[in-house]
């Protein structure tokens, strides 16, 4: 086999307005750059962290435009336009998010590297789950699934894109049980206020 | 990774002429076969043209088909609850790939058009015809447990890892393309991956520059009684060792009609028409569904490590037909 030779050119510039946790940022990066060394190296937001750069961990996890995805695999220069969640914009202010407080409550982690990954995709774990998606596990992709009789099967199908090296699972699962439980509660209460009023 | 030129264009004409145009262009959309390749410097390209902004991401229903958009995600294909109602295999067979995180990025034309995952493929410094042609195949007597034994020759033996196109073949879906020109055509699914005979780095019946637009479903009633089942290494988050996708048109408990694919076992994905026809005719019985197992694997060939994938694809065969003809609707 003969040796492959690379074609070695000079880095290309894109312009790009980078929307990050509600502040946008006009930045001229190399074509090359993905999201995850943006947002780390670039904006010095480095709570997203770099587990394997791959899109086999599941440890850069962002939200891009309401929807969970791998900033490993996604070029920083086609996030033009889009609104970017990471983990420095979940809490409000001082007040953390549900599945923060949830994870601290059920210490759904051990070293910590890969849980802002795992929150985020949890938060929206819970959000497709009260959509009423399914996933492989629901028994027929015809149902609607709610929180109630949402099984731990599938809750670990459902986060199955973060790994825990310190294998947390069993807590992970507990914490986002208890936001799924935590936002049912409300929803009642909010279903007994209506009935009131 | 190599420097490359990022181009976003708002047109799909735009699009097709930017990478025509270019020998060294390719198109982008979620990034997770691309990007990944680039990484590890299989995929090179000069430029590269991203494709989610051409106006390609609708899902459009009618009661002859499900019309759905080049750029749309595999997490909204596979939760359209028109998708879960007629085609329960097809929404399966997505959700049974990778992680919510991929599928919320990976397009539907990106998936049709997603490499192969063998090792000997993803390292430059292995031999391999499909990334270099001619240079040989480490795979045939190498490490070869997930390779295919269906449409392998000896040039090549990788595995076509797509779930949701094993659905999308036994749905006959139609993949539809333009050209910089406006040309337009529609390529039946079947037509649209190429074994890999001698020539294993050609993979699809595309042109350079070729884009795809949208892929069309045409309604099949029989759908609703369709299963997809995937047996793999881990419960989750992995590649099928086999799969089956099946449509079964039951008249009392005979059977009218059967379509039968197979995913993880094949260098394309598989269409066991032979087997479908046998099973015509019949009773849906397990025997039925065992004899059309047998004739579906009869031409496969083993390597040193995958023959186990034939005795396992069989009982996945019966197994997914039984689900099929069991399932209460």
């Amino acid at each position: 086999m003969s040796p492959r030779v690379l074609t070695v050119r000079e880095t290309v510039g894109v312009r790009t307005s980078l929307r990050v946790n509600d502040t946008t940022h006009e930045l001229s990066v190399d074509s090359r750059l993905t999201l995850l060394d943006a947002l780390r190296d670039v904006l010095g937001l480095t709570g997203t962290k770099k587990g394997c750069d791959q899109g086999a961990c599941g440890a850069c996890t962002v939200i891009i435009d309401g929807q969970r995805v791998l900033s490993c695999l996604t070029l920083a220069a086609a996030c033009e336009g889009q609104h970017v969640v990471t983990i420095e914009g979940l809490a409000r202010s001082d007040v953390l998010h549900p599945m923060q407080a949830a994870f601290l409550h059920c210490d759904g982690f051990q070293c910590g590297y890969c849980t802002p990954g795992q929150i985020l995709s949890a938060v929206c774990a819970v959000q497709e789950v009260h959509a009423g998606v399914p996933s492989h596990v629901t028994p027929d992709v015809r149902q609607t699934v709610n929180s109630t009789t949402l099984t731990d099967e599938e809750i670990r199908e459902r986060m199955s894109g973060n790994l825990c090296r310190c294998a947390a699972y069993p807590n992970i699962v507990a914490a986002v049980r208890q936001v799924l439980s935590a936002a049912e509660a409300q929803s009642a209460k909010a279903d007994a206020n209506e009935v009131r009023s | 990774m190599n420097a490359f030129t990022f181009e976003r264009l708002s047109r799909p004409t735009e699009a097709a002429s930017a990478v025509a145009a270019r020998p060294g262009a390719m198109f982008l959309a979620g990034g997770t076969t691309l990007v990944d390749l680039m990484k590890v410097d299989v995929l090179t390209p000069d430029t590269v043209v991203d494709v989610r902004h051409l106006g390609l991401s609708s899902i459009d229903v009618s009661d002859h088909a499900i019309a759905v958009g080049a750029a749309v995600t595999n997490s909204q294909l596979a939760w359209h609850p028109a998708v879960r109602e007629r085609f329960p295999v097809l929404s399966q067979a997505i959700l049974s790939g990778a992680t919510t995180q991929i599928r919320n990025m990976a397009t539907v034309a990106g998936n049709i058009l997603q490499r192969t995952r063998c090792s000997y493929f993803r390292d430059v410094h292995a031999s391999c015809n499909r990334r270099q042609p001619g240079s040989g195949c480490d795979a045939l007597d190498g490490f070869n447990r997930g390779h295919a034994v269906l449409g392998v020759s000896d040039h090549c033996i990788a595995t076509h890892p797509s779930d949701m196109c094993v659905a999308m073949a036994v749905l006959d879906a139609e993949v539809h393309t333009v050209r910089a020109d406006g040309i337009t055509r529609s390529i039946p699914f079947g037509e649209f991956h190429k074994a890999p005979g001698d020539t294993p780095h050609v993979e699809v019946a595309l042109a350079h520059g070729e884009l795809i637009t949208h892929v069309v479903i045409p309604h099949l009633a029989a759908a609703r009684r369709s299963h997809y089942l995937k047996v793999r290494d881990r419960a989750s988050y992995e590649f099928a060792l086999a799969s089956a996708a099946v449509v079964l048109d039951l008249d009392g408990d005979t059977i009218r009609g059967a379509r039968l694919g197979l995913g993880g076992v094949a260098t394309k994905p598989w269409r066991a028409v032979e087997a479908e026809q046998i099973l015509m005719g019949h009773k849906a019985t397990d025997d039925a569904f065992r004899d059309a197992a047998e004739i579906a694997l009869a031409g496969a060939v083993a390597r040193e490590h995958n023959h186990f994938k034939i005795e396992l694809a069989k009982r996945t065969i019966v197994r997914a037909l039984a689900t099929a003809r069991d399932a209460n609707l």
